[in-house]
């Protein structure tokens, strides 16, 4: 996995609350089996005027003018400033793998949905938790001043401001330790191979019909 | 000290380990499997040289994208027209036969959306902690089994180690009192709900539906309940053990032997929370207020009961739902105020992991019965959840009563709930669905859905708009 430490770049707005992961990335993308190359239909019902196809090139396509990720000065963000309940819905992973191609590394809002914020961490996309006063103030200075960007400091839990006001937030130590060293968690589980094995033998004692070999 | 949830019983019964920065290794029982999200999962075990863990905790069948149209299946996976779908049918295939995985191929009888599959095989079952690659896992939880959906790398995560990573979720009891009215059902309770405590005000918590209402639910009322727990926010739902349960799990395929039984049944029957548990929020609906309900928006929560109108902006004070009602009256081409059972509908669809058992097509049969669909309906589909409940369906002549109405009668799969395969809306077609999600495009480019009870999606399809199916005869 991508490590994360300290990302400085571009804010770009999404400004409505419950964004589902169907709009984040529609279902007839998800029948790819790789895990890369959705950047291009972020959004896809938003940000393009016609209906996409998978595989389909998509520099062609009649861009919506009034998304704000089409507009110029957002061009290159890597920060997401979103609204409540970001990532409600499907629990597919391809919506962080869809905002981790396009560019972006990290979704600030005042909630999300479990799954997705779960799903974030397993891909190098830090998803922060900011009260919703902060992030308020951060859109209006967003829509404020072109350019506008930020520095995510993950090591200290903290998002600058470039006059250097700075928001704390929270981060689970383990995800933190996962994240900030580009962890797979799967190695690290394994080194409880033993206490795993060890449950197995007393769960299959009680719950022994859990254990049954079976076939189609 | 209080007494326990039947959550933290699940949990406690299968940590691992509990680690000192918070998180816990939660061991898996039952993971479910699909084509959507486990081929990158099973890639990156290749890549790694990982194995599973253990071979017998999986089960897969496809469901997202299989046709449902019996011509194109009959030809099995080689036939599904869509390339890119006939690829990831075949690869789930191909990745199940390497790491010897069973699966309930496209044309086996067993196949099905895997929420309808589980249960019914007897492959998830009280007590278990159930995951699949897919949020409406909770389904499950309606068992007295701790189950909740996953992203890809989890789903590789269980099939390497068998166990989770996770962080306690705080507990939520939502009790329905009293008893329901005629013509209401387990999917208008859900929406209810919903209603009552918004999108995401299940986030963080594990909840459990209880009350006199759930009590006297049917199983598969019981999973209509729990499969929306994730359009509340939380990713797990269940419901307590009771004989209903115990009665619904024996002798299907994968449950307890007679010689296992009474040992599971010692097990299972601990499977409740304690009078005295702690439940950090409770929520209390009475069942006899509950009406069937009808989502008029975007977001699930977006619902009212059908003789109400269609709200307006400043019905609302909170600017970012203000800011939501004006987008959703768009998208949907709805008027404020204009009544609900006004709304005219283009499309119907009676399926889904939600509604697709035998008791929802029994449902939406009884209404249909001796009628006929209106002529503005477009298309009127009934997608059974799995092979043996088709099955079923055809052996009670459910399917003869449907096609003599004007409803169409498909081969099991996901279908339009999501319409990865062809079954999909057209650019402003509104659409009564049984299914369980309304958001923009979820059933097709531009698609207008509204989320119904199956006995409310049948009553529409012959009347051609909403009616209150308690006034239906």
């Amino acid at each position: 996995m991508k490590a994360f430490t300290v990302v400085e770049g571009v804010v770009a707005p999404m400004d409505r609350a419950n964004v589902d992961t169907d709009m984040i990335i529609p279902k007839q993308f998800l029948k790819s089996i790789k895990r890369s190359g959705f950047g291009p239909n972020l959004f896809d019902e938003l940000r393009y005027l016609d209906e996409g196809q998978p595989g389909q090139d998509c520099s062609s396509r009649p861009l919506n003018t009034e998304f704000p990720l089409n507009f110029p000065r957002y061009k290159g963000a890597s920060i997401l400033l979103a609204r409540e309940n970001f990532g409600c819905g499907s629990s597919r992973e391809h919506a962080p793998w869809a905002l981790d191609d396009y560019g972006f590394r990290c979704v600030i809002a005042p909630s999300f949905a479990d799954i997705f914020f779960n799903n974030s961490f397993k891909n190098g996309l830090l998803p922060i938790v900011l009260d919703e006063k902060i992030v308020d103030e951060l859109f209006t200075k967003m829509y404020a001043e072109e350019g506008f960007s930020l520095t995510v400091d993950l090591p200290n839990q903290c998002v600058r401001l470039a006059d250097g006001t700075e928001f704390a937030f929270e981060v689970d130590a383990f995800r933190k330790h996962c994240l900030v060293n580009g962890l797979d968690d799967i190695g690290l589980t394994l080194q409880d191979a033993d206490a795993i094995r060890e449950f197995e033998t007393q769960w299959q004692a009680k719950s022994p019909w859990l254990f049954r070999e079976h076939s189609a | 000290m209080a007494g326990q949830t039947l959550y933290d019983k699940l949990w406690q019964a299968h940590l691992v380990k509990q680690r000192d920065d918070g998180s816990a290794l939660i061991y898996i029982d039952r993971q479910l499997v699909h084509e959507v999200t486990s081929p990158q999962a099973f890639e990156g075990l290749r890549m790694a040289g990982r194995k599973p863990w253990r071979i017998s905790g999986s089960i897969a069948t496809p469901d997202h994208n299989v046709p449902t149209l019996h011509s194109e299946r009959s030809a099995g996976v080689a036939g599904i027209v869509d390339e890119v779908s006939r690829i990831q049918v075949k690869t789930l295939d191909e990745n199940c036969e390497e790491f010897g995985i069973t699966e309930f191929t496209i044309n086996d009888v067993r196949q099905g959306i895997v929420h309808v599959v589980g249960p019914e095989q007897g492959a998830t079952l009280p007590g278990m902690t159930v995951v699949c690659g897919d949020s409406h896992t909770a389904t499950h939880g309606a068992l007295g089994a701790l189950a909740h959906g996953i992203g890809t790398s989890e789903v590789e995560h269980v099939l390497a180690t068998q166990c989770l990573i996770q962080k306690k979720s705080k507990n939520m009891l939502v009790r329905v009192d009293g008893q329901l009215g005629p013509g209401v059902t387990p999917k208008d309770v859900v929406l209810a709900i919903i209603g009552k405590i918004g999108t995401a005000g299940g986030t963080g918590y594990a909840i459990e539906f209880g009350g006199q209402v759930l009590r006297d639910m049917s199983m598969e009322g019981r999973m209509t309940v729990c499969n929306m727990a994730i359009e509340a926010g939380a990713r797990v739902g269940m419901v307590a053990v009771d004989q209903t349960t115990m009665d619904y799990v024996k002798g299907r395929p994968f449950a307890p032997n007679d010689s296992e039984w009474e040992q599971a049944v010692a097990y299972w029957e601990t499977l409740h929370s304690d009078a005295d548990a702690n439940f950090d929020a409770v929520v209390e609906l009475d069942g006899a207020q509950i009406k069937p309900q009808v989502s008029w928006g975007t977001s699930p929560e977006m619902v009212l009961p059908v003789d109400a109108n269609v709200p307006a902006p400043d019905d609302f004070s909170d600017p970012v739902k203000k800011a939501a009602c004006e987008r959703a009256l768009q998208y949907m081409g709805l008027t404020a105020g204009q009544a609900i059972k006004d709304i005219r509908l283009d499309k119907v669809f009676i399926g889904s992991c939600t509604n697709s058992r035998i008791e929802d097509l029994r449902a939406a049969a009884a209404v249909v019965k001796g009628k006929k669909v209106a002529d503005t309906i477009k298309e009127a589909l009934v997608v059974p959840g799995s092979g043996l409940v088709k099955q079923q369906a055809e052996s009670e002549g459910l399917d003869k009563i449907f096609i003599e109405a004007g409803l169409q009668w498909r081969d099991p799969g996901c279908s339009m709930c999501l319409a990865m395969n062809a079954d999909k809306l057209g650019a402003g077609e509104h659409c009564a669905s049984t299914s369980n999600r309304n958001f923009e495009g979820r059933q097709g480019f531009g698609g207008r859905t509204h989320l119904v009870s199956p006995a409310m999606a049948a009553a529409a399809a012959i009347a051609g708009h909403f009616v209150d199916v308690r006034e239906w005869n």
